[in-house]
């Protein structure tokens, strides 16, 4: 029974201030996760070769970074194996003067944008917390908490478009991340500031063990995009030309006035979570190979054949590349970092404090007697 | 005898009338934002409103909704977006509301705010001024009157500031927008409407932050204190006088950092303390004070150093926060405990 069949003597007219504000239908997302590979869909070659080079970069760069974390190298390193397409799109889709917000798992993100490979480690190396300076390619600090970097990504956007810049934040979140009080008022605020901000959800599958079923009743993380008022892209996020295009569009929107997006990349976590993580306690070999199947560069590999544009030439270029960057990473990882005591007490504050000052001396007196007992012996 | 200057807090500029706490605060918000268009104020009903005790009051008016700007409801969301802007290189200055309001912003506060500056090796500072007003005594309802000045202290990376006087709201306010690093500045919500004679036109030289003022010298007992127990402590002295008693009153103003010289040369001076605060007591800021104190006074201590608190208890209904909060005569009843006949002589003090 609806309202106008109840019986009575009137009928309830609507609250007065109550009207539909927006069509909700356009900011929906498709049904099925948008593709280009295999679709037969006009591409840019040049585009294609680019994006293919940089897969296979950022899986040696995985597959190095893992190597080294089992040699005690590394406190940890958690694998973007499989998710490198939209690590590689996302730095690819932005310009110079964009600035990239990337979690924890995003360190071939900021390689890819430029970051030194050594100095993009330092937070999971352990000789300091951020190692590169995140104005010189305008990516963040790797973010550990989760979804703590988004409310900044909105922020540093509304600040370039009040200064009148066409300055885009790009930030990237998990799956898990979505579930974060701050994912909500980051997207709340970048809709109702209409800020040049777009967000990519890596939906990798898993929260370290908790499937996405139990994260969320959404139809899809791409949908919660219409309850803030912005549009919802789903996206095949082992599509490297899918997730570039996408976020390229959403980036062109933003730059244009258009307001923020929220672009879902489905794609899968390949390996566990992070080295102390066992993954076979809560996911079957068979789903893991099913998703193996529709790796990244898998599918790549097949567009690029079927254009004729994978010669050996291209190969043998393209892995020799990464060879090269997972030497260097290497080489340069092998060697102890060099760390002062001492820097404890840096960029604490702007100037040093007189009980930091004091803290520093009783500092400085233990590594002088440490010194001098090293001597005697 | 002492020999500290006293600071009574009012200034000595051409033009003076009374003028509140309040006011002094949107005068250093307007003038911070008149010289540096860099300054940003946001928070919820900052804008329109003019916040809900008027502190912001016709700064949209004056400089606009971009510079002024009412923000979603959400405290997590305004410090993490002021997070951005300070790295695109604006000093936004945050209003939390109520104290309690600002507690679903303490992850970015304490996760990103505090550290950025040390997590990038200073390439990133943040000079953002989180205004907190705090406190109770003001009749609110739960969640309006919590003083949490213990958890802002106990996080490296922050100043933490209060203002018991309308020359420091204007100076300290000054001083914490033009800072380099985050400063969390705790409004006593009680003394918003407390008047001075005070120079809109010519407000005095910015205090600078990490220094605190002798409001009253004695030679009796120190009363260590900030905030809004700073005027209790200055009735407490007054009262005093008829027991014979000479308190001198230090009123801290900076918590992070802590003067340590200040406080110390006064309780050598005077050899007894009392530390004052209407925060709970236990894991609160006056066992920091009373251990920095015996740590550094010890051989010129007559008596250990007292705390008079808040009670350890959630922060009580409006009806009965007057048992909860320190008055004069709990602190005065502090001051009787110091075991004054060991050296209490006719004709003055030590």
């Amino acid at each position: 029974m609806t309202v106008l069949e109840q019986p009575g003597d009137w009928r309830p007219a609507p609250p007065p201030s109550w009207r539909p504000r927006t069509d909700a239908t356009p900011l929906l997302p498709d049904e099925e996760p948008y593709r280009l590979l295999g679709t037969g869909a006009q591409l840019d070659p040049e585009l294609l070769r680019e994006l293919y080079a940089q897969l296979i970069r950022g899986r040696r760069y995985n597959q190095q970074a893992t190597a080294l974390t089992k040699q005690g190298r590394l406190a940890v390193y958690p694998s973007s194996v499989g998710q490198e397409a939209c690590q590689v799109a996302a730095a690819l889709a932005l310009a110079d003067r964009d600035w990239l917000f990337p979690s924890y798992r995003d360190t071939f993100a900021a390689v890819a944008r430029g970051v030194d490979s050594v100095q993009a480690l330092s937070l999971l190396r352990g000789d300091w917390h951020s190692g590169y300076d995140p104005h010189q390619h305008r990516v963040a600090p790797l973010c550990t908490p989760l979804a703590t970097q988004l409310p900044h990504a909105v922020g540093l956007a509304h600040a370039a478009r009040l200064a009148g810049d066409d300055v885009v934040a790009l930030a990237l979140v998990g799956d898990g991340g979505t579930s974060e009080g701050d994912f909500h008022e980051a997207l709340n605020f970048a809709a109702v500031w209409q800020a040049p901000v777009v967000f990519l959800v890596q939906n990798n599958g898993f929260a370290i063990s908790v499937p996405l079923a139990k994260q969320t009743a959404a139809p899809s993380l791409a949908h919660k995009a219409v309850g803030y008022g912005m549009p919802g892209r789903l996206v095949d996020g082992n599509d490297a030309a899918a997730v570039h295009e996408v976020l390229t569009g959403a980036i062109d929107r933003a730059r244009r006035g258009g307001g923020p997006t929220l672009v879902e990349a489905v794609t899968y976590r390949i390996e566990a979570h992070t080295n102390a993580d066992d993954a076979t306690r809560y996911r079957a070999d068979a789903e893991v190979a099913a998703w193996r199947e529709h790796d990244p560069i898998t599918l790549l590999e097949r567009e690029l054949t079927s254009r004729e544009l994978l010669d050996d030439d291209v190969i043998r270029t393209a892995r020799d590349a990464a060879e090269r960057l997972a030497a260097d990473l290497r080489d340069r990882m092998n060697e102890n970092p060099e760390l002062d005591p001492m820097s404890l007490f840096d960029h604490v504050y702007a100037q040093q404090t007189s009980q930091l000052r004091e803290q520093a001396a009783q500092l400085q007196a233990e590594l002088d007697a440490e010194g001098a007992e090293g001597e005697e012996r | 005898m002492s020999t500290a200057a006293v600071d009574t807090g009012t200034g000595t500029g051409a033009a003076r009338k009374p003028a509140t706490m309040a006011q002094a605060l949107t005068r250093a918000m307007r003038d911070a934002m008149a010289e540096d268009g860099r300054v940003h104020v946001l928070g919820e009903d900052v804008g329109t409103l003019g916040g809900v005790f008027r502190v912001t009051d016709g700064l949209a008016k004056e400089f606009g909704d971009d510079r002024c700007t009412d923000t979603p409801l959400a405290e997590a969301g305004i410090l993490g977006a002021a997070v951005g802007m300070a790295m695109y290189g604006l000093r936004p200055v945050v209003e939390m509301q109520f104290d309690a309001f600002a507690y679903p912003a303490f992850e970015q506060l304490i996760s990103h705010v505090s550290r950025m500056r040390n997590r990038t090796r200073g390439a990133l500072p943040l000079p953002i001024t989180i205004r907190v007003p705090y406190g109770g005594g003001i009749g609110g309802v739960e969640h309006h009157s919590d003083s949490s000045e213990a958890y802002y202290m106990a996080t490296p990376g922050l100043h933490v500031v209060a203002p018991a006087t309308v020359a420091d709201a204007y100076g300290l306010l000054r001083a914490a927008i033009a800072s380099d690093d985050p400063v969390i500045f705790l409004e006593p919500k009680r003394l918003y409407w407390s008047k001075a004679d005070w120079s809109a036109q010519a407000p005095e030289p910015v205090a600078p932050i990490g220094r605190a003022a002798v409001r009253r010298t004695g030679t009796s007992a120190t009363l260590v204190t900030y905030g809004p127990s700073v005027p209790v402590c200055l009735e407490t002295a007054e009262a005093g006088r008829s027991e014979g008693w000479d308190l001198e009153v230090v009123d801290l103003r900076s918590l992070v950092p802590f003067d340590d010289e200040t406080v110390c040369a006064s309780v050598r001076r005077t050899g007894r303390a009392v530390v004052v605060h209407e925060s709970g007591g236990f894991g609160g800021p006056g066992g920091e004070i009373a251990a920095r104190i015996s740590e550094r006074c010890f051989h010129y201590l007559e008596a250990p150093v007292l705390r008079v608190a808040g009670f350890d208890i959630p922060y009580p209904p409006p009806m009965l926060e007057r048992h909860h909060l320190p008055g004069v005569d709990r602190v005065l009843d502090a001051v009787g405990r110091l075991q004054w006949e060991s050296q209490w002589t006719e004709g003055g003090g030590r």
